[in-house]
């Protein structure tokens, strides 16, 4: 479940557990969130919790509300961002399901019209073979980068041709090659390297010497390609 | 032009690299120029089931139906193709249901759906869910469907922007499903079909985990071979995670198809006219 961390000067204060829809936040002993400091308007800012997302919302206050140093009106939390009010400050925590949970906690659900939008109870719960209102899985965090911005960037270098000598460099996820309606093949970058298929044309590229089938073929480095006439070398740029 | 001819379809699905089951299903009758996928969910492995049963109780009725009568004459003010997917989504969503209700090991159980029917230069596209159609159109991908779910409501709403719903936890809370309740609402609408298009169905396991501007650049970079770029485009899935089942339909426009004369519309007579 989601969490605020109240603190000042660096010094923990309290932890907030964002359970309701909306969580209030100001100077007046109302607020679920009371901070009494002059700093702070009697009604501040809210969060509103639907499942999973939380979002803050300045209701007014008379010195604004930051989040990360940007003053903000209204804002999706996302997790480890820092509200500042005054000398105060709050931390949204949304930790990522233990790993233990990781079977079932994406799977699609239905949210059926009318359904009261509550925040997410935590993981225990096992999904239930009823109809009746589902629980709220908690999700991973977003996906994560494509790999390929780690892994070790390839090129192909034109050895024949009135473009001999010229180099190309494979940093897009697809990278085409030859003429189109003739003979077109594609180099596609995954996290496993590079690999080469044929796409369309009677002639299928050539590696090493060896005609490609309609399989994608990994590149290694210093290999050659022929295509549409034309010889290439792959490698690996270090 | 026969609608086979005119279209060419091609279909792959994976489990993805995380989930032991595939909950997806998909169907293609290229005779009919009809296309059906599914992704399934609810109770332990009643999540295959209700996706298997919505494409297959879907396909054959369709194709029985167009078979019998093409999907372009019009009955009263609205084409064969609307009436028979309304009508045949409420029987299967019926078969369902009943399904999930008298046996407790398919309690819980329903799918999305996405369905196409191609025909006369047209498409009649069905959803319930968050299973998706895109169409790529000189080099542009558009979402012809806009899925029934808690985040494009927020989005609506103006609650959070398009960007940030990227990085929603609440991804997979769909407000419709086929086969949850004792009648559904699915979301019909036509779209004008031109020679060159390319059409993609998926389920979200792809544009969950592979971004729009991705998927556009393989299809603009690959449509020449679609078995190739079905392929590449599970592969990306996978590659970034693969934390859903993925499935995809993808079928190109080769030729115009307009619907044999005799049972000539208004439309096809104005297609004629457009691209003499």
């Amino acid at each position: 479940m989601a969490k605020l961390i109240l603190s000042m000067d660096n010094l923990q204060l309290k932890d907030i557990a964002l359970n309701k829809e909306r969580t209030t936040i100001g100077r007046k002993p109302h607020n679920d969130i009371q901070i009494d400091n002059l700093a702070i308007s009697g009604e501040h800012a809210v969060v509103i919790t639907i499942l999973n997302d939380s979002f803050l919302e300045d209701i007014g206050s008379t010195n604004g509300t930051f989040v990360n140093g940007q003053a903000v009106k209204k804002h999706f939390l996302q997790n480890g961002d820092t509200i500042e009010l005054g000398k105060y400050r709050l931390k949204y925590v949304n930790d990522a399901p233990p790993p233990s949970a990781a079977p079932d906690f994406e799977r699609t659900m239905i949210l059926r019209p009318g359904q009261v939008v509550r925040p997410a109870e935590g993981v225990s719960d096992e999904p239930k073979p009823t109809p009746t209102p589902v629980q709220a899985p908690v999700a991973p965090p977003p996906p994560p980068p494509p790999s390929t911005a780690q892994a070790p960037v390839g090129a192909i270098k034109v050895l024949t041709g009135g473009n001999a000598g010229k180099e190309l460099e494979l940093t897009k996820s697809l990278t085409t090659l030859g003429k189109p309606g003739v003979q077109v093949a594609v180099i596609a970058r995954r996290p496993l390297g590079y690999f080469i298929t044929h796409v369309e044309g009677a002639t299928f590229p050539i590696v090493n010497g060896v005609s490609l089938d309609a399989q994608p073929r990994k590149l290694i480095d210093h290999d050659i390609v022929e295509l549409a006439g034309t010889k290439m070398e792959f490698f690996v740029k270090s | 032009m026969d609608i086979a001819n005119a279209l060419e379809i091609v279909t792959e699905t994976s489990s993805g690299m995380v989930r032991t089951h595939n909950e997806d299903a998909t169907r293609t009758v290229p005779s009919c120029g009809l296309v059906v996928l599914a992704d399934g969910m609810g109770g332990y492995n009643a999540g295959e089931v209700a996706s298997g049963m919505a494409t297959a109780v879907l396909g054959s009725e369709l194709e029985k139906a167009f078979t019998a009568k093409s999907p372009h004459l019009m009955e009263g003010n609205r084409s064969w193709a609307q009436i028979q997917l309304e009508a045949e989504i409420a029987l299967t969503n019926t078969s369902i249901y009943q399904a999930a209700q008298s046996q407790p090991q398919y309690a819980g159980m329903g799918t999305t759906l996405v369905c196409a029917v191609f025909y006369d230069n047209r498409v009649t596209v069905a959803h319930i869910g968050d299973s998706r159609m895109y169409r790529q159109r000189d080099g542009t991908l558009e979402c012809i469907t806009r899925d029934h779910s808690l985040l494009e409501e927020q989005i609506a709403a103006g609650m959070i922007t398009r960007e940030q719903a990227r990085h929603s936890q609440n991804k997979n809370l769909v407000t419709r499903a086929l086969g949850v309740d004792p009648s559904v609402d699915p979301e019909l609408h036509d779209h004008d079909v031109l020679p060159g298009d390319v059409y993609l169905l998926c389920s979200d396991g792809l544009n969950d985990m592979v971004v729009d501007e991705e998927i556009s650049e393989t299809l603009a970079a690959l449509s020449a071979n679609l078995p190739v770029c079905a392929s590449q485009l599970i592969g990306q899935a996978n590659d970034n995670g693969g934390r859903d089942n993925v499935s995809v339909i993808l079928i190109k426009v080769k030729s115009a198809f307009p619907a044999a004369s005799g049972g000539e519309t208004w439309w096809s007579r104005l297609w004629a006219w457009l691209t003499k």
